[in-house]
Formats: C-alpha cells, sequence, structure tokens
C-alpha cells in the first residue's frame, strides 16, 4: 500500500477531532488566567482602592496602598511563569513515567533542587542568581536520576507506586537534610527560609528576570516532546515499533521537565501538588493528546498558582499563607483520590 | 500493491543481561506471505519480534531488511516499512479510537509538521479495513476485547507498512473472534501483499492461517516450513514435550494437531509431558 487513494474515503470527516471544543476551553483558560491575574493584583492582605491600583499599574507607588500594589505585580508574575512551568513539568513527567502519580513535588525534585541550593548558599557562599539556578537545576537532575534509579529496582520495574514512593521517602530525607544544614547556621537562616517552604511573596522583577531564560529552554524542550511523549503513552515496545528512540525521547523530555521544576524551585522554593492535580484536570478538559495536554498543563498551572497566591492572602489577614502551603491543603486529598479512584494503573 | 521486501535474521543472538534466549538463530521470511511463529512459553518468541522491530540490541549477528541491518537504519525509516504490534500494547486512559488509530502515523511526523490529509485518509482506511469506523468516537477502554484488538490492529494499518509483526494478536479473544482477527489479517496479506509475520499459541490456527511455519525451540528454530512439514508428531513432542496425533483438517486439509493428555483418550499418554 503505497499510495492511500487521494480521494477522501467516507469515514474522513468522522475522525477528524473535535478541534473546536478544544479550541473553547482553550479560550476559557486564558480568560480564567487573565481575571486571576487582575484578582491578584487588585486582592491582598491590605485592602486597596481602584484608584490605588491604576496608579500602581501606572508606575506611581506614592502612597502605602500603592506600594502594596506595586509589590502585586511581579509576585503575580513569578506566580503565573511558576505555575506554568510546574504545570508543564508535572504533564511532561507523568508522559515520560507514564505514571499518574509523578509531580516535581511528590517525585522529590523539587526538594532536591532546595537541598542543592540551601547546602550551596550554607557551605560555597552561592550568591549570584545564576549560580543559584545552576544549582538548583542541578540537584533537581540528581533527584530525579536517584528516584527513578531506586523506583526502578525490583520486579516490574518503576511502577508508579514505587515510584511515588522512593519520591516521597527520598523527599522526607532531603527535607531532614535542609533542616540539619541550616540548624546551625542561624546567620543564612533568613536567606534560605524560601527553600524550605515554596512561596512567590517578596518577589521583585529582578529576582524573575534571570530564571526566564532557563524556563524558556526548559519550555521549548518540553513542548517539542509532545510527540514522542504521544507515542510513549503506548507502551515502550509500540513506540519503538513507531520509530521512536525511546531513551532518546525519554530523557529529552525528562531534561526539559528538570529545567522547568529546576528553575521554577530556584526562585519559588519547593511546591508540590501543581504538577500533579493540573495534568489531571487538562486531561478532562482536552483528553491525552500532548500537543494539547503540554500547553493547557502550562496555562492551568499557571491559573492555579495565582488562585493560590490569592487565596492565602485572603485566608490569613492580615498576614498571608505561602502559596507553598496553599497547594499542598489543595493538592494532598487529590493525590489521595488518584490513588484510589485509579488503583494506581499505569497511564 | 506492496513492495516485496525481504527479512531476514542472520546468526542471530540476543540476551537480556547474561541470559541467552535465542542463540545463533537464522531466519528468513517469505516476502508477500504469511509466517506463524510458535514455541513454548519463554522460548523466546516476543524476544525475536522485539529485536526485528530494533528495540532489543542483537548480541550477535543482525536482522537484515532488504539486505541493510536495521539496528543501523534510521528509526522512522524502518517504521515506514516495518510494523511491530506488541503482544500486551497501552492504551491510555480514555483515549478514543480515532486518536488511537491516529498514533499509528507518527513514523510519517516530524516536530513540526502537521497532520495532513494523507494522515487522515490513512486513518479512515484503517477504520475502514478493520470495520471500526463507526468505533472512531469511542474510548478504547469501553470496547470488548475483540473491538479493542481490531482497534490495535487499525492502528498499526495506518502505519501503511508492508511488513507487520503481530505478537499474539489472537490471545485472550474467543474463537469466534480469533478467527475473525486471522481472516482480517489473510485479507491484508490477499488485497495488499503486506507480509505478515505473527506469533500465535493456537498451532490448529497456525496450520490453518500461515503459509510458513515455524517452530522455535531451546532459542533455536527446531523447524520450519509449510504448515504441513512442520506441524508433526515429532515436532510437537520435541517442542512442546507433548505426545499428539495428527491428522488432516478435514475442512481445510491443513495438518490438525490433536493433544495426548493422560486422561480422556483411548491411548493415553505415557509419562506426564515436560518429564
Ligand atoms: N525485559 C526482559 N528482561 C529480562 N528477561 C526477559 C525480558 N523479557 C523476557 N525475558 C525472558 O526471556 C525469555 C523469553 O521471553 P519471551 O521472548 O517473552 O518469550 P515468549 O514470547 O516466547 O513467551 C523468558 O525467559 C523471559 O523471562
Ligand atoms: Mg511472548
Amino acid at each position: 500500500m503505497t499510495s492511500v487513494d487521494s480521494v477522501p474515503t467516507p469515514g474522513a470527516a468522522l475522525v477528524r477531532r473535535p478541534g473546536s471544543v478544544r479550541f473553547l476551553w482553550l479560550l476559557a483558560v486564558v480568560a480564567a488566567l487573565g481575571l486571576l491575574m487582575a484578582a491578584s493584583v487588585a486582592i491582598g492582605s491590605r485592602g486597596v482602592g481602584w484608584s490605588d491600583i491604576l496608579a500602581a499599574l501606572g508606575g506611581s507607588s506614592e502612597t502605602i496602598e500603592e506600594a502594596a500594589v506595586t509589590k502585586r505585580i511581579p509576585r503575580t508574575v513569578l506566580a503565573v511563569v511558576v505555575g506554568g512551568a510546574l504545570g508543564l513539568a508535572g504533564a511532561v513527567m507523568q508522559g515520560v513515567t507514564r505514571n499518574p502519580l509523578a509531580d516535581p513535588g511528590v517525585l522529590g525534585i523539587n526538594m532536591g533542587a532546595s537541598l542543592a541550593v540551601v547546602a550551596g548558599i550554607a557551605w560555597f557562599g552561592l550568591f549570584s542568581a545564576t549560580s543559584i539556578i545552576v544549582t538548583a537545576i542541578f540537584g533537581a537532575a540528581l533527584a530525579a536520576v536517584f528516584v527513578y534509579a531506586v523506583g526502578s529496582l525490583g520486579r516490574g520495574g518503576p511502577t508508579p507506586l514505587k515510584l511515588a514512593l522512593a519520591g516521597a521517602a527520598t523527599s522526607a530525607a532531603l527535607t531532614s537534610f535542609i533542616t540539619a544544614i541550616v540548624l546551625p547556621r542561624g546567620d543564612i537562616a533568613a536567606n534560605v527560609q524560601s527553600f524550605q517552604v515554596g512561596g512567590v511573596g517578596g518577589a521583585t522583577f529582578a529576582t524573575i528576570t534571570p530564571v526566564l531564560p532557563f524556563l524558556a529552554v526548559g519550555l521549548v524542550i518540553s513542548l517539542l516532546s509532545a510527540r514522542s511523549l504521544n507515542s510513549l503513552a503506548l507502551g515502550d515496545e509500540l513506540a519503538a515499533g513507531l520509530g521512536e528512540r525511546v531513551a532518546l525521547a525519554r530523557g529529552v523530555a525528562a531534561l526539559g521537565s528538570v529545567l522547568l521544576c529546576g528553575a521554577a524551585t530556584a526562585v519559588a522554593g519547593p511546591i508540590w501538588f501543581v504538577g500533579l492535580v493540573v495534568p489531571h484536570l487538562c486531561r478532562l478538559l482536552v483528553g491525552v493528546d500532548h500537543r494539547w495536554l503540554l500547553p493547557f498543563s502550562a496555562l492551568t498551572g499557571a491559573c492555579l498558582l495565582v488562585a493560590s497566591d490569592v487565596i492565602g492572602r485572603i485566608v490569613a489577614r492580615p498576614g498571608e499563607l505561602d502559596v507553598g502551603i496553599v497547594t499542598a491543603l489543595v493538592g494532598a486529598p487529590f493525590f489521595i483520590a488518584v490513588v484510589r479512584r485509579q488503583k494506581v494503573r499505569e497511564l | 500493491m506492496t513492495a516485496t521486501h525481504s527479512l531476514a535474521a542472520e546468526e542471530l543472538t540476543l540476551a537480556y543481561g547474561e541470559r541467552l534466549v535465542i542463540e545463533g538463530l537464522d531466519l528468513v521470511v517469505p516476502a508477500g506471505s504469511i509466517t506463524a511463529i510458535v514455541g513454548a512459553n519463554a522460548c523466546g518468541k516476543s524476544t525475536l519480534l522485539r529485536s526485528m522491530s530494533r528495540l532489543l540490541s542483537p548480541r550477535a549477528g543482525r536482522v537484515l531488511l532488504d539486505g541493510k541491518a536495521v539496528h543501523r537504519m534510521p528509526a522512522k525509516e524502518l517504521a515506514r516499512t516495518l510494523g511491530l504490534l506488541p503482544q500486551s500494547p497501552i492504551a491510555p486512559e480514555g483515549i478514543t479510537v480515532a486518536d488511537l488509530v491516529g498514533r499509528g502515523r507518527h513514523p510519517y511526523q516530524g516536530v513540526f509538521s502537521r497532520w495532513s490529509r494523507e494522515d487522515d485518509a490513512a486513518v479512515a482506511a484503517a477504520l475502514e479495513a478493520t470495520q471500526t469506523t463507526t468505533l472512531a468516537d469511542r474510548a478504547v477502554d469501553e470496547l470488548s476485547g475483540g473491538q479493542r484488538q481490531r482497534v490495535w490492529i487499525a492502528m498499526a494499518l495506518a502505519q501503511q507498512t508492508d511488513l507487520l509483526l503481530l505478537d499474539e494478536p489472537t490471545t485472550f479473544l474467543d474463537v469466534a473472534h480469533q478467527v475473525e482477527v486471522l481472516d482480517l489479517l489473510t485479507d491484508l496479506n490477499r488485497t495488499r501483499g503486506t507480509t505478515i509475520v505473527m506469533v500465535l499459541h493456537d498451532l490448529n490456527l497456525a496450520a490453518r492461517y500461515a503459509d510458513h511455519l515455524v517452530a522455535l525451540a531451546a532459542g533455536q528454530i527446531h523447524a520450519a516450513g509449510t504448515p504441513a512439514q512442520v506441524l508433526t508428531e515429532d515436532c510437537v513432542r520435541a517442542v512442546f514435550g507433548l505426545d499428539s496425533r495428527v491428522i488432516e483438517d478435514p475442512t481445510s486439509g491443513a495438518p490438525l494437531m490433536l493433544p495426548l493428555g493422560r486422561h480422556h483418550v483411548d491411548t493415553p499418554a505415557e509419562v506426564s509431558p515436560r518429564g
């Protein structure tokens, strides 16, 4: 069958994908993100009026209210960027490992990044933004390789539950390492606090800018892996039969997601469950085709993190909850629900 | 009609770590015909197919497609000539039939290329050939075993390869669906000249549907040839450790194997099989 008849077969119309439905969802998510960003600028632990917001957006920060709003703008941008990175990284990781429980937090990758940064600051006096980002990515990569290797031991290779358990155990160990490093070092405690609980408060454009190139590279690599992830989803044998170089494809996609969550952790600290919740939600909306799922997960991740940050500011007035705590409160029950519903079958 | 491609294994040795599975195997797949591979559990049938589609590199020897070593060929180029349907492929949860079959187009798509009219036409033709067009929008999870197997075959057809390797395509199907799948593969072979290599467990169906039968034992080819040459009482004893009678199938003329256990037969086997 060297060529198919060029006359459209009667079935051709039937198999066309329902692209319009997905497109509507896309518009909806973009609109939601816009609204949430507006809310994030408007709502805070300090109440402000619309005139203050408009003045601040215009660049003024003369009154306390205007100054508060000015600080919320980079914070909102950071929540968008980090949420997008984590949502996308989670979707890629779930695809690479065919594991519905994969998440940069659950697999211990964010804690790996955090530990590397904390150790770097404590022992090597790490200071510049770029050195912190590179160290975080390095730590993320080490943790990813370690957890995958441990989770693959024994019969059946890296099953979802074994990977998640290896990740959780590794996270716990890394968290206590961080505490052990920080405890005797009162001098750096303030610097490293943000690497123990993730958050986006206190962001400035100066802290956000250096991480953007790393996130951009991670974004491009991840999005270009969409087709490979589609074939890997059918199992390694079939993927190979479809002309995929399985190990290479997996490595490239994993690299993309490690860049994303390493860089995200470098600016916002370890944030759990965004990467877990978002892809599951997006699969319900747009299905299992990674060419749609990946960009959708990025957008939805941004929405989720901005929303969580706003919630954290409202519920604890006049103080605020770090966004990492909010996502953990939302994500933990979800994690349990996924385990129960799927009986942890492979994706 | 298809171009005829030659597929062969030369002195092929396959292993997982220290464990040798296939040792120095020579095999020629006759072009344009149906070859069935039979053998006991764990004798290396899946391993052999895996190596032919280059998932597993040979420890020694080569797999040759048109005289070229498959392990040196570009992956997608090979995948446009040779398709593999593994023993237990995974359907992502919630995927629709059309989407799954569309993934058979992977070898024709680059990183940036878009879904084309040829892709659409290939998917539609594959659905039609397997009579799954009406299922196109259904979720694969919801289908019966027989329907699902037809959908997997449709995916392999969408790949539009002249050679198709199938690992146990009839396992887990009831007898009517087994016959249906084998008829479908025979249609493909007759109408398009697709060369088919499949692993089958049912010796009698293998003997009826294959032009060429290969019996694998102990990492070697025990016998290869027409079903009448291969499916003999001696061969069944050597390959499966089972006493049997082989008679002529009155419906097809192919050899028909009747197993002799220790019970319920006039002349029971004297020793338990596989002593
Ligand atoms: N991925 C693997 N790693 C190690 N050993 C394997 C692997 N796959 C198969 N084997 C072993 O190789 C032998 C042949 O397996 P296989 O080719 O699947 O047999 P068959 O398909 O004939 O039942 C078996 O003993 C099996 O345990
Ligand atoms: Mg097998």
